[in-house]
């Protein structure tokens, strides 16, 4: 329970959208139903490479109530951590891979009177969940995606099973006016923003000027809940263990691959079973847990989402 | 495994609930040590654990016949004991596809469920039902899907729903409730609906517990186990009905105090639905007996050891001020004192 990846996927099939965006489309290793998935869930992916494990999240643009299969699409980013590298050259049709079950940090409201969504990008994935949900439920939306000029047709096609009425694709290159497209919103909408910081900053910001509640804005950052930092290494006592904390990867993960298994539960920084003590050296700490004194102390630490600021750190461990 | 379950047991008037060996000896006894505070003593909720009690994600026992017809009853007196606010329709269906998975799976003797796409069949054996109907179209059921399927489980259930960094309780089946209202609490957030714990505000347990089930993953759920004590096998001691029981803590006396004063557990379930992102929160309640505590003997001297120390604040919130003396009396002469292992198996196979 500690956060294994307990569900193995197949890859069904698999579609080059554009040269940058391959879409997989995974069914349950065992042939039976995969769990099911709410609109803006992700699957967390782990990928085993030569000598390389890389654990990726990607947004589920799959429809919720169905639970035949789950589909991603994933852009090849450059430079590549090279997770989505892997899966664009080395993950085809037939081949199994570990997910942990979907996790959702992007959900619909359930009061919105209507969904005004904004995305950038791929930062359109998990608005197509959003669509298949709004579709059974016939609930009010309006979706303005931009992206690089030459890719419109890339997003049109994407886009071209729902609603074109209440979508509107706009070219990175054309000027644009947000307030406008906030101000005409009815009371009880709901926004909603995913793609480069960027945009998400402006469309943010835009909307508090507009007086929007905090309340009524939500947003998902790539990358996931925890992004990394600068390597450093782990030393721990108890163990005798040397642990080299990559850049792209948690001290827990790192700790894992060494072999040990700490006490976890949410691996997000809020239950405070991973909590740890630390011997030498200075945490940075990310954890929700740690109140300001027991924090500022810096004699624990929250290894599943907290780093250090030293080049060292010894652990109770 | 075989089911044997209970049918005629009452929860009211001529109390004739019972438990037998094996349901005492799978009790999910509340106190791993020999005082008890609060915390936020949360577990994941996976099979397994010091007793039977927490093999299945939602528990079947003996009483399973007899607890659903004492809901149907005070659903029949009072329905606003089921509430769920409109907005709460795909944390409904969440339930319900949690629920009808869960036992056909832990208990294929007693349920199943076949589906072909939407169309699905449940069959509930004990309760003698048979129900085919579209998954996410509501009038193919009998009532509204939360009820429907609660009404076919043990223990209480509330819906939250989670937005504006809270957790909203805007659901909830409750009929089996320690002293505690649904139509009183519905909407409230999570630190309104706790706000008469005392102590535990102070201690900060309700801060970190809400952070850490705003973050709680699907596919991750954990457990916690709460108590109090009732007189007589009474699940419904709702504030709505308190005429009915207030006055029974009078009634103890060192004479009956065995056989009428209960232990109450809530074995606490807590499952992140998918679809809508609510959490769906399980009060599964079990009644046990001082006299069947006191036949387990860790449990009777630890149970003893416990009621001595209660902080005053907890004995008055949780109502045993009149009667703890006489508990604590009665189990004093089978404590030696000797120290207990911790935990909470009964550290014996047999009574």
């Amino acid at each position: 329970m500690s956060g294994a990846d307990h569900l193995p996927l197949r890859v069904r099939e698999t579609e080059m959208i554009s040269p940058l965006l391959k879409r997989f489309v995974f069914e349950a290793a065992d042939g039976g139903e995969l769990p099911p998935a709410g609109a803006g869930a992700h699957l967390r992916l782990t990928l085993e490479g030569e000598g390389r494990r890389w654990k990726n999240a990607y947004s589920i643009v799959s429809a919720p109530a169905d639970r035949s299969h789950l589909s991603i699409i994933v852009r090849r980013v450059s430079p590549s951590r090279g997770g989505s590298a892997f899966l664009h050259e080395a993950v085809h049709p037939g081949a199994v891979v570990a997910a942990h079950e979907p996790g959702n940090l992007f959900p619909m409201s359930h009061i919105a009177r209507k969904h005004l969504m904004v995305s950038g990008g791929i930062g359109l994935t998990p608005f197509l969940s959003y669509l298949e949900a709004i579709e059974a439920t016939g609930a009010d939306f309006e979706l303005r995606h931009f992206c690089r000029d030459e890719e419109i047709p890339i997003f049109e096609r994407i886009l071209s099973g729902f609603d074109a009425g209440r979508i509107t694709i706009h070219p990175a290159s054309a000027p644009f006016d947000l307030s406008q497209a906030l101000a005409s919103q009815p009371l009880g909408t709901h926004l909603y923003t995913c793609g480069p910081e960027a945009l998400m900053g402006l469309v943010l910001a835009a909307a508090r000027d507009h007086g929007w509640p905090a309340s009524k804005l939500h947003s998902e950052s790539f990358g996931g809940a925890h992004a990394g930092g600068l390597p450093f290494t782990a030393i721990l006592k108890k163990s005798g263990l040397k642990v080299a904390v990559r850049d792209d990867q948690t001290l827990l993960e790192a700790i894992e691959e060494a072999g040990l298994e700490p006490d976890c539960l949410c691996r997000g920084g809020a239950c405070g079973v991973c909590l740890t003590s630390v011997l030498e050296g200075e945490p940075d700490h990310r954890d929700h847990f740690l109140e300001g004194a027991e924090s500022a102390s810096n004699r624990s630490i929250m290894i599943c989402v907290s780093r250090a600021k030293t080049q060292n750190i010894v652990l109770d461990l | 495994m075989n089911q044997r379950f209970k049918p005629a047991e009452t929860f009211r008037r001529d109390f004739t609930f019972r438990n037998s060996d094996e349901a005492v000896l799978r009790f999910p006894f509340p106190f791993p040590e020999d005082s008890y505070m609060y915390s936020v003593n949360i577990e994941p909720h996976t099979p397994g654990g010091p007793t039977a009690a927490f093999q299945a994600a939602f528990d079947v026992d003996e009483h399973y016949v007899a607890e659903c017809a004492e809901r149907a009853i005070v659903l029949e007196e009072d329905p606003g004991r089921c509430k769920v606010l409109p907005h709460m329709m795909a944390a409904q269906w969440d339930t319900l596809e949690l629920i009808m998975e869960s036992f056909a799976r832990d208990y294929p003797q007693d349920f199943s469920l076949t589906k072909e796409g939407t169309n699905w069949v449940w069959e509930n054996r004990p309760l003698g039902i048979k129900q085919s109907f579209v998954f996410g179209d509501a009038k193919t059921l009998p009532c509204e899907p939360f009820e429907y399927i609660t009404r076919q489980a043990q223990g209480d259930f509330t819906l939250q729903d989670q937005r504006e960094d809270n957790l909203f309780v805007d659901g909830g089946m409750v009929t089996t409730q320690a002293d505690w209202s649904l139509e009183f609490n519905i909407g409230m957030t999570f630190h309104e609906w706790h706000g008469p714990v005392p102590l535990a505000h102070q201690l900060g347990v309700f801060d970190r517990a809400l952070k850490f089930l705003m973050r709680l993953q699907y596919g991750q759920p954990v457990r916690r186990l709460n108590w109090t004590m009732t007189i007589n096998p009474r699940l419904d001691t709702s504030p709505e009905n308190y005429p009915l029981w207030g006055t029974d803590r009078t009634t103890v006396t060192p004479e009956n105090v065995a056989e009428k004063v209960f232990l109450r557990v809530e074995l606490q379930t807590l499952f992140r639905l998918p679809r809508s992102n609510a959490i769906l929160f399980g009060i599964r309640c079990y009644l046990l007996s001082v006299a069947d505590i006191a036949r387990v003997e860790k449990w009777g001297k630890r149970l003893h050891r416990v009621l001595l120390d209660l902080p005053t604040e907890l004995q008055d919130y949780k109502g045993l001020t009149r009667y703890r003396q006489t508990v604590v009396d009665y189990l004093a002469p089978l404590d030696d004192g000797a120290p207990l292992p911790s935990g909470i198996a009964p550290g014996q196979t047999a009574l």
